[in-house]
C-alpha cells in the first residue's frame, strides 16, 4: 500500500431535484482515497453511499465541490475525458452484476478489453475469479455468485488503478459472497489495485484497511483498521 | 483517444446476437424498406431508361423542333423557309389520312400516310428500320408500317394493304416496319388510347402520294430542326408568315406534337409517383425504426450505463444502434434492389406496350440504386436520431438505475364513464387496453398513420378503377352516343349528309365542323380544333359537372371548364380566335358557358356561327351517325370506299379497346397495390404487437400466474392492436382520398383529368385486406405469447 492519494474530494454535495422536492444525497463529503488501500463505506440505505462513488468514477457529477485525481480535477472535465478516464483508470462492479445477456462470459470481459489500454486475457481475468471453465456460459447459464464473478473479472480485466464496487455481496448468499471477497482482496494485494467497497454487511467492514461511515449524505466516522481480517476468515 | 480495434468484437457479436433475436421484426422492417427502394429503384429505372432512350431517339434519328403543315404550298417556297435565322434543316412532305383495309381484318382501320423522299430516309424524323427495309426508289406500290399496327396484326414484310385514297382504291406492299421520333406513341388523334389494330402510320415514296393528292411540286406538313441559338418564337412567326397564303395552320413546336407530348406528360406522372409511393414506405419504415430500436434502447438502459461505466464513449453507443439501425436498412435495400429490378422489367414491358421505342434500354443504374440507398439511410437515421440520441446522452448514473415504473393514469375515455357513472362497464382487461393506448399518444398515434397509410395505398386501385368507369361512362354513354363517326377529307357541303342517310343501316345523321385555331387570352395561348356542332345535336352532347345538358348559345363558345382556368377566361369574357383555316382572321368571341370534360379541352360553337365566322357557306367536316347494329358491317363496307371519305371510328370498338386497357393495366396496379399496402399494415402491425409483447411479457405473465387464461391475456394484447385497427380505418379513408387526389393532381392537364370518387366497395376491401393482415400477424404474435414461459418471464430482471 502507497501513500499517494489518488483521489481527493472536498466539500461535494450532490442534489437532486425532483419537481418541488430537493434531495440532498451528499451535503458536503471530504475523503481522501490512497494508492493500493481498500476501503469499506458502510452507512444506512438512502446516505449517499453510491451517489459518492458514482461521482468518484465519473458517472454522475456533483453538484458542488471537486473531485481530484492524482491532482487532476475530474469535475472540469468533458464528457470525452471522463469517457477516457473510466475506460482506462476505473473499473466498476455493481450489486447487480449488469452483464450484457447476449454475450458470454468470455465477451462480457472482452467487450471491456477490447477498448482497454494494456489488458489481460479475458481468459486470464476469468481464471483469476476462478470461472476459468464456464468461458463460453451466458449469463442466464451461470449463478448469481459466478455472475458477479464475471462482473469483477470484466472490472479487473483492463488492471484499473481503481475499483469500486457497490455492494458486490448485497445478492450473494455468505460463502459466495466471501469468494468474491477473495478475489478482490487478491486483486488488492497483487496489482495494488485501490478499491472502495460498498456494503451493508459491517462483517466485510474488518477486511479493509479503513472504514467510512456514512450518515446524511456526510462522513460520520472514518476508523483505520489495526486488525484486518482475511476475507476467508469472514463469515456473517 | 484511442479507439484500438474498431468496432470491439464483443460488440460486433452484441450486434449480430440481437440482431438474431429480433430478426422476425427485422425482417418485417427490412420488408417495409424494400418496399420503399423497390418501387423507388421500379420508378427510376422506369424515369432513366425513358428519358435516356427518348435522348437517344431524339438525337440520333433527329427529331423536328418544328412542325406546321399547310393547304398546299410550293417546293419552291423551301429556299426562302431555309432562310430564316436559326432554321438548320427542313424535311417538307406530303401527309395525308386514309382508310386502310387488311385482308384479315374486316373493321375500319385509320391510317395516316406520311411521304419518304424517292428510295431514301426522312432527312427529319427520321425512320428507325426494325423488318425489312425502306421502299425502293420509284416504287409506288411498296410501303412502310408502324411497328404497333405491325405487332398487332403480325405483320411481315410481303404482307398486303390496302388504302382508299380518295376513294380511289390501291394496293400495297409492305416492306418494312418502323418507327419514328414522331412515333413513339402511336395514338390516333383524339383516342383514348392507342388502339393499334385500328391506327396505323404508313410510310411511302412521295411521288406515289404525291400524284394521289394532288401535290406534285408541293408539300403539305413541314418539319424543322433548329439550331441550338435559335429563338422558336421569331421562327414559327416567319414561318408562318411565309406560309400565309399557301394555307399554313400554324407552326407548333414539339409541345404540341401528339407523341412528344404523351410522352413527357407520362414522365411527368412518373416523377410525381416516383417521390409519392416510396416516400410513404419510407416514411413507415422510418416509424418502424423509431419504435423498435427505442423499445431496444429502453431495455438496454443498463448495459448502455455498463458500457459507459467501462470507458465507451457517447458516440460509441450511438454507433453500436446506428450499426443495428444500418444492418436492417442493408437487408431491405438489398431485397428491395432486387424487387425494384425485378418490377421494373415489367413496368418496362408495361410501357412497351405504349411507347414505340426502338430499343428500351432497362438497366439498373449505380446511380438508381445509391439513390434508393441514400434516401432510405437518410429516412432511417431520421427515424431512429432521437432514440439514439436519447440512448447516448443517457447519464451512466441515471442508466445504472432501472427505469422508473411507467406511470399510468385513467384514460379520458374511462374518465367520462366514471363522469356518466357508467366506467363499471368496462373490465380490467380493457382498463389496460385503453391506458396503454393512451400512455404512449405518440406511439399510438403513429401506429394509426401507419395502418392508415396502408389502408390509404389499399384505396388506390379502387379510385382509380372508379374514376375511369366514371370517364368511360360519361365518354361513351353520355357524351358521344353516335355509333360511328365519318371524318372527310376536306370540308364539304351539307349535301354529303343526304349521301351518308341513304347508306345501310343509317338511322341518323348529325354533322360537325372542325376548325384549327389558336386560343388567345392575354398572354396565353392555346391550340385546339373548335368543334361545330348544330344546336339540337343529339349525337353528342355538352354536360356540366352534374352531367346535365348545356344548350349551345347562338352566338358565343362552350368550353372546358379546365381550359376556362387554364386561359383564366370567366363566363361573359371575351375570347381572341386566330382561325387558322378558311379566312385565317383573328375574331373575338365570347365565352358563354363552361361544361365539364374528363378527355382534352375543347370549345364548341353553333355550327352556323362558326361557318359565318369562317366566311365560309354551309361548311361541315364530318358526321356522328346512328346506327342500326345488324347493318354495322354493310355500313362500314360502304363507307370505305367513299371518296370523301377519310376516317371512320366505331365508339364500341373504341370503348372496347379502352376496357381492354383497364383489365390489363389495372389487374397489375391491383395487385401491386394490394401488395404493397399488406407489406406496409403487417409491418406497422406486427411490429406494435411485438413491442407490446416485449414490454408487457412480465405484466401478462403475472396475470398468468394469477390465473388468467391464455385466450384473456391475448385480448390485453391483441386487443389493443384490433383498437388501433379500427382507429385507423376511418382516417385511412381520408388518407387514401388525399392520396388519390394528389395523383390526380399530378395528373391533370389539358389532356385528361380524372374525377376523385369515393368507392365504398373499395373502403370495404381495405378494411378486410388489413383486417385480413392482422389476424395473419395476431396469430404469430400470439403463438409467441403462449409459449412464454412463465418462470423464466418472472425471473428475468426488467
Ligand atoms: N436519480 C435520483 N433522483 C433523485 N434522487 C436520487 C437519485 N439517486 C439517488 N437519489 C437519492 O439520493 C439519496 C442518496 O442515494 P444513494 O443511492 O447514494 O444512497 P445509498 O447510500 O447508496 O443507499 P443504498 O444503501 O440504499 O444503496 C437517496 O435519498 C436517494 O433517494
Ligand atoms: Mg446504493
Amino acid at each position: 500500500m502507497s501513500d499517494a492519494e489518488v483521489f481527493r474530494a472536498s466539500a461535494l454535495t450532490r442534489v437532486y431535484r425532483m419537481g418541488e422536492v430537493e434531495v440532498h444525497a451528499l451535503r458536503g463529503v471530504d475523503l481522501v482515497l490512497y494508492g493500493g488501500e481498500l476501503v469499506v463505506l458502510l452507512g444506512p440505505s438512502g446516505s449517499g453511499k453510491s451517489t459518492l462513488l458514482n461521482i468518484l468514477g465519473g458517472l454522475d457529477r456533483p453538484s458542488a465541490g471537486t473531485v481530484t485525481v492524482h491532482g487532476h480535477d475530474l469535475t472540469a472535465a468533458g464528457e470525452g475525458e471522463l469517457t477516457a478516464f473510466r475506460r482506462h483508470f476505473v473499473g466498476f462492479v455493481f450489486q447487480f452484476y449488469n452483464l450484457i445477456p447476449s454475450l458470454t462470459a468470455r465477451e462480457n470481459v472482452a467487450i471491456v478489453t477490447e477498448i482497454a489500454r494494456d489488458p489481460m486475457a479475458p481468459e486470464a481475468a476469468l481464471e483469476l475469479v476462478g470461472l476459468g471453465g464456464r468461458l463460453d456460459h451466458f449469463p442466464s447459464q451461470l449463478s448469481g455468485g459466478e455472475q458477479q464473478r464475471v462482473a469483477i473479472a470484466r472490472a479487473i480485466a483492463k488492471r484499473p488503478q481503481v475499483l469500486l464496487c457497490d455492494e458486490p455481496t448485497g445478492a450473494l448468499d455468505s460463502k459466495t459472497g466471501i469468494t468474491v471477497l477473495e478475489v478482490l482482496e487478491r486483486v488488492n494485494e497483487e496489482f495494488g489495485t485501490t478499491i472502495a467497497i460498498i456494503t451493508h454487511n459491517a462483517d466485510i467492514a474488518s477486511m479493509a484497511h479503513r472504514v467510512i461511515h456514512f450518515k446524511d449524505g456526510l462522513i460520520d466516522a472514518v476508523e483505520c483498521n489495526t486488525q484486518r481480517r482475511r476475507a476467508r476468515e469472514l463469515s456473517w | 483517444m484511442t479507439l484500438g480495434l474498431w468496432p470491439p468484437r464483443a460488440l460486433t457479436r452484441k450486434l449480430w446476437r440481437e440482431l438474431w433475436t429480433m430478426r422476425s421484426q427485422a425482417v418485417a422492417i427490412a420488408v417495409v424498406i424494400a418496399g420503399g427502394v423497390g418501387t423507388l429503384v421500379m420508378f427510376l429505372t422506369s424515369l432513366y431508361a425513358l428519358t435516356e432512350t427518348r435522348a437517344a431517339f431524339y438525337q440520333e434519328y433527329r427529331f423536328a423542333d418544328l412542325f406546321v403543315s399547310a393547304e398546299r404550298a410550293p417546293v419552291g417556297l423551301l429556299a426562302e423557309i431555309a432562310e430564316i435565322p436559326g432554321v438548320q434543316r427542313l424535311a417538307d412532305r406530303v401527309e395525308a389520312g386514309a382508310t386502310l383495309e387488311l385482308p384479315s381484318f374486316d373493321e375500319p382501320i385509320t391510317g395516316q400516310l406520311l411521304s419518304l423522299p424517292d428510295g431514301e430516309n426522312a432527312v427529319l424524323n427520321r425512320l428507325h428500320v426494325s423488318v425489312g427495309r425502306l421502299p425502293e426508289a420509284g416504287s409506288g406500290r411498296e410501303v412502310v408500317v408502324s411497328d404497333g399496327f405491325a405487332e398487332a396484326h403480325e405483320l411481315r414484310p410481303g404482307d398486303r394493304l390496302s388504302a382508299v385514297i380518295r376513294g380511289r382504291y390501291q394496293r400495297f406492299e409492305i416492306v418494312g416496319v418502323a418507327t419514328s421520333p414522331e412515333h413513339v406513341y402511336q395514338i390516333r388523334p383524339g383516342d383514348l388510347m392507342p388502339d393499334h389494330r385500328r391506327y396505323a402510320t404508313v410510310w411511302m415514296n412521295r411521288e406515289a402520294l404525291a400524284a394521289a393528292y394532288d401535290m406534285e411540286g408541293a408539300f403539305n406538313s413541314l418539319t424543322v430542326a433548329l439550331t441550338r441559338d435559335a429563338r422558336p418564337g421569331e421562327v414559327i412567326a416567319e414561318l408562318d408568315r411565309l406560309l400565309e397564303p399557301w394555307g399554313g395552320r400554324g407552326a407548333h413546336d414539339r409541345d404540341f406534337q401528339t407523341s412528344h407530348r404523351l410522352l413527357e406528360d407520362e414522365l411527368t406522372q412518373l416523377r410525381s409517383i416516383a417521390v409519392l409511393i416510396p416516400g410513404i414506405f419510407l416514411g413507415v419504415a422510418a416509424f418502424l425504426l423509431n419504435v423498435v430500436v427505442g423499445r431496444l434502447i429502453a431495455t438496454q438502459r443498463e448495459t448502455i450505463g455498463i458500457l459507459k461505466a467501462f470507458g465507451y464513449s457517447s458516440g460509441a453507443i450511438a454507433l453500436h444502434y446506428l450499426q443495428l439501425v444500418l444492418l436492417i436498412v442493408a437487408l431491405g435495400i438489398g431485397l428491395g434492389v432486387g424487387l425494384g429490378y425485378v418490377l421494373g422489367e415489367q413496368l418496362a414491358l408495361l410501357y412497351a406496350e405504349f411507347f414505340r421505342f426502338p430499343f428500351l434500354d432497362y438497366r439498373l443504374q449505380p446511380r438508381t440504386v445509391a439513390i434508393g440507398a441514400a434516401a432510405t439511410t437518410l429516412a432511417a437515421l431520421l427515424g431512429t436520431l432521437t432514440a439514439v440520441q436519447r440512448a447516448a446522452r443517457l447519464p451512466p448514473a441515471e442508466a445504472m438505475s432501472p427505469e422508473p415504473p411507467p406511470s399510468f393514469r385513467p384514460t379520458l375515455f374511462e374518465r367520462l364513464l366514471a363522469y356518466w357513472g357508467v366506467q363499471r362497464w368496462l373490465g380490467q382487461p380493457t382498463r389496460m387496453i385503453l391506458r396503454s393506448i393512451e400512455r404512449r399518444p405518440g406511439r399510438s398515434l403513429m401506429a394509426i398513420i401507419g395502418i392508415a397509410f396502408a389502408v390509404g395505398i389499399l384505396l388506390i386501385s379502387p379510385y382509380q378503377r372508379n374514376a375511369l368507369d366514371t370517364i368511360v361512362d360519361a365518354q361513351f354513354s353520355l357524351v358521344q352516343r353516335d355509333d360511328v363517326s365519318v371524318t372527310f377529307y376536306e370540308p364539304v357541303s351539307r349535301r354529303a349528309l343526304h349521301e351518308l342517310a341513304g347508306l345501310p343501316g343509317v338511322q341518323q345523321v348529325e354533322p360537325y365542323r372542325q376548325v384549327a385555331v389558336e386560343l388567345i387570352a392575354g398572354h396565353r395561348t392555346h391550340r385546339l380544333a373548335v368543334l361545330g356542332l348544330e344546336r339540337d345535336a343529339s349525337l353528342r352532347r355538352l354536360l356540366d359537372q352534374e352531367f346535365a345538358e348545356v344548350p349551345l348559345p347562338t352566338a358565343g363558345v362552350l368550353m372546358t371548364d379546365y381550359l376556362a382556368e387554364m386561359l383564366e377566361l370567366e363566363v361573359g369574357d371575351t375570347l381572341e380566335v386566330r382561325l387558322l383555316e378558311g379566312r385565317r382572321e383573328t375574331v373575338q368571341v365570347p365565352v358563354s358557358g363552361t361544361i365539364a370534360e374528363y378527355i382534352g379541352v375543347s370549345v364548341y360553337m353553333e355550327l352556323t356561327a362558326l361557318n359565318r365566322l369562317l366566311g365560309e357557306g354551309d361548311a361541315i367536316s364530318g358526321a356522328w351517325l346512328a346506327v342500326d347494329a345488324e347493318q354495322r358491317p354493310a355500313l362500314l363496307s360502304a363507307l370505305e370506299r367513299r371518296p370523301l371519305v377519310f376516317g371512320v371510328i366505331e365508339s364500341e370498338a373504341a370503348l372496347e379497346n379502352f376496357r381492354d386497357y383497364l383489365d390489363d393495366t389495372m389487374g397489375a396496379i391491383l395487385v401491386l397495390t394490394t401488395a404493397l399496402a399488406a407489406v406496409i399494415a403487417f409491418g406497422v402491425i406486427y411490429n406494435n404487437a411485438r413491442i407490446g409483447l416485449a414490454e408487457r411479457s412480465r405484466e401478462l405473465a403475472s396475470l398468468r400466474v394469477l390465473g388468467f387464461t391464455r385466450g384473456e391475456v391475448s385480448y390485453i394484447l391483441l386487443g389493443e392492436q384490433a383498437l388501433l385497427i379500427l382507429l385507423a380505418l376511418l382516417p385511412g379513408f381520408v388518407v387514401g382520398h388525399y392520396l388519390y387526389a394528389g395523383l390526380v393532381a399530378a395528373v391533370e392537364s389539358d389532356l385528361y383529368r380524372v374525377p376523385l370518387l369515393p368507392s365504398p366497395a373499395g373502403m370495404a376491401t381495405a378494411a378486410l385486406v388489413v383486417l385480413v393482415v392482422a389476424v395473419i400477424s395476431g396469430g404469430v404474435v400470439r403463438r409467441r405469447l403462449n409459449r412464454a414461459d412463465l418462470v423464466a418471464v418472472l425471473k428475468a430482471r426488467e
